[in-house]
């Protein structure tokens, strides 16, 4: 275990908007197996720090090492950049994103965008592909559902597409940008049951979450954010069982 | 029957003229339009800029203008541009503004200013999401241009494209003053020889109408296979 790389480590990272710092040195290890969630309330910026893993946002400082292999920067006129963008879209291409609000190509059927990057981002032969994907839409329930185009089904079956999307990649680790907070109460619980059979077969994935039991019943990592830093970290027994901090005794209150 | 004294073929010659000129100006309108929505998008300061003074020069100055500019004012540049050639390294040549070509460029000019606009709101039309599920999936820059910006920003065009077409068909009707044998100069010719200015003109406007009825239920057709996957709705 010890030679094979980390999948994805993060350290330190940096982010400001103008004069807003969001992300005040934020540091991960996403080891193979782990499922991290990152919760906190909304501005506390741990989507920001989510999208900074695949460099859909630029962080202003701070490595990221994807598999070994660290991302190369470079300072230009608008601020650091990555210094050669075929690594950026190599290591994307390790790092499949399920987005809030799924992003299913529009103009696709179901079919057409679980094949779609494995075919023309990884080269993959369409037949094989294809074969691929039936089988990993048997996995999420829509296997009835292939020739439909996203506008045509539910958002819960919308998600599992995107997963099914994801997973067609085999990626290193899955990034999970707050997956169920588009969708209505009765269709989340699928989507969720998906994530946590993915948790069980062992991919290693990243959470951006405010689903707490999922958190508590499927996470090897809980990190609480507040301000663009972390408050507390830890296995969810001891973050969510017995926080520490006022704050993260605040956030897990109930409501009302 | 109408007697044409013996002016179809020619007539015949002349629209098959003006179908060209009006296809080949609209690839090349299309071409540009797509450059100046991309200067025009582009973070870069002097592109942005370029794009912006063509798209305000074009789209300020009367066509006729344009095309007689472009016409005679460019065989003056060129025989300038020849001249200097001589005079300074004693080349010999002579170049003579082709009328086919100098309406094509000009055509295709004056549209790549509308089609810019066009393309430009169209491209801004497509939910940002979907560029970013495909840069998160590793596309590049082109890659993403390719299959999904283009594809759902055509959704968007459309009904702006077929309408500068129609423009653009209409205005071809205007190289007949540089010159160009197009379907109005020779139904110009044949009225005047014969006459019967209602004849000829009658029939140049039904051909017009009937290549921009052809082209309608084509842009429709295309709308159509471009709105694959989206409801009526949105």
């Amino acid at each position: 275990m010890a030679d094979t790389p980390i999948p994805l480590e993060v350290r330190n990272i940096t982010k400001r908007f103008g004069d807003t710092e969001v992300l005040k040195g934020l540091s991960l290890e996403a080891r193979k197996g782990d499922v991290i969630t990152l919760i906190g309330a909304s501005g506390s910026g741990k989507s920001t720090f989510l999208r900074c893993m695949n460099l859909l946002e630029q962080p202003n400082e701070g490595e990221l090492i994807v598999h070994g292999e660290p991302i190369i920067f470079k300072q230009t006129r608008h601020g650091r950049e990555p210094a050669d963008w075929k690594q950026v879209v190599r290591i994307r291409a390790k790092l499949s994103m399920v987005f809030q609000s799924f992003n299913l190509w529009a103009h696709m059927t179901l079919l057409e965008n679980v094949i779609e990057a494995p075919v023309h981002v990884l080269g993959k032969p369409k037949k094989e592909a294809i074969e691929h994907a039936r089988a990993l839409l048997e996995r999420v329930g829509l296997a009835a559902h292939a020739d439909y185009y996203p506008a045509q089904m539910s958002g819960g079956q919308q998600q599992r597409g995107a997963i099914a999307r994801a997973l067609a990649m085999d990626p290193e680790v899955m990034l999970f940008d707050e997956p169920t907070s588009a969708l209505d109460p009765e269709l989340v619980g699928d989507v969720l049951k998906v994530m946590r059979d993915l948790a069980e077969e062992g991919r290693t994935m990243i959470v951006v979450t405010h689903e707490m039991a999922f958190a508590r019943d499927v996470s090897t990592q809980v990190i609480y954010l507040h301000q663009g830093h972390v408050e507390e970290a830890g296995p969810p027994d001891q973050v969510l069982g017995n926080p520490r901090s006022e704050r993260l005794k605040q956030f897990l209150a109930p409501k009302h | 029957m109408i007697d044409l004294h013996g002016y179809g073929p020619r007539l015949l010659e002349g629209a098959l003229v003006t179908i060209e000129l009006a296809l080949l100006s609209l690839v090349l309108a299309i071409v540009l339009g797509l450059v100046t929505a991309s200067a025009k998008m582009s973070r870069s300061w002097l592109a942005h800029r370029i794009g912006t003074l063509y798209t305000t020069i074009i789209r300020g100055v009367p066509d006729l203008v344009l095309m007689m500019l472009m016409f005679f004012g460019g065989q003056i540049g060129i025989n300038q541009f020849t001249d200097w050639l001589y005079t300074q390294f004693a080349i010999d040549i002579f170049i003579n503004v082709n009328e086919f070509a100098a309406g094509v460029i000009t055509i295709g000019l004056i549209f790549g200013a509308y089609m810019g606009e066009t393309f430009r709101g169209a491209f801004l039309a497509v939910d940002s999401g979907q560029i970013e599920a495909g840069r998160a999936y590793g596309m590049n820059h082109w890659l993403v241009f390719r299959r999904i910006r283009f594809p759902q920003m055509m959704r968007h065009a459309i009904p702006g494209l077929s309408n500068n077409w129609m423009v653009l068909l209409k205005t071809t009707a205007l190289v007949s003053v540089i010159g160009l044998s197009d379907m109005v100069r020779i139904a110009t010719e044949a009225s005047k020889a014969t006459r019967e200015p209602f004849t000829f003109m009658i029939i140049v406007a039904a051909i017009y109408l009937l290549i921009a009825s052809v082209s309608e239920w084509g842009f429709a057709r295309l709308q159509k296979r471009y709105n694959v996957g989206y409801t009526e709705a949105d």
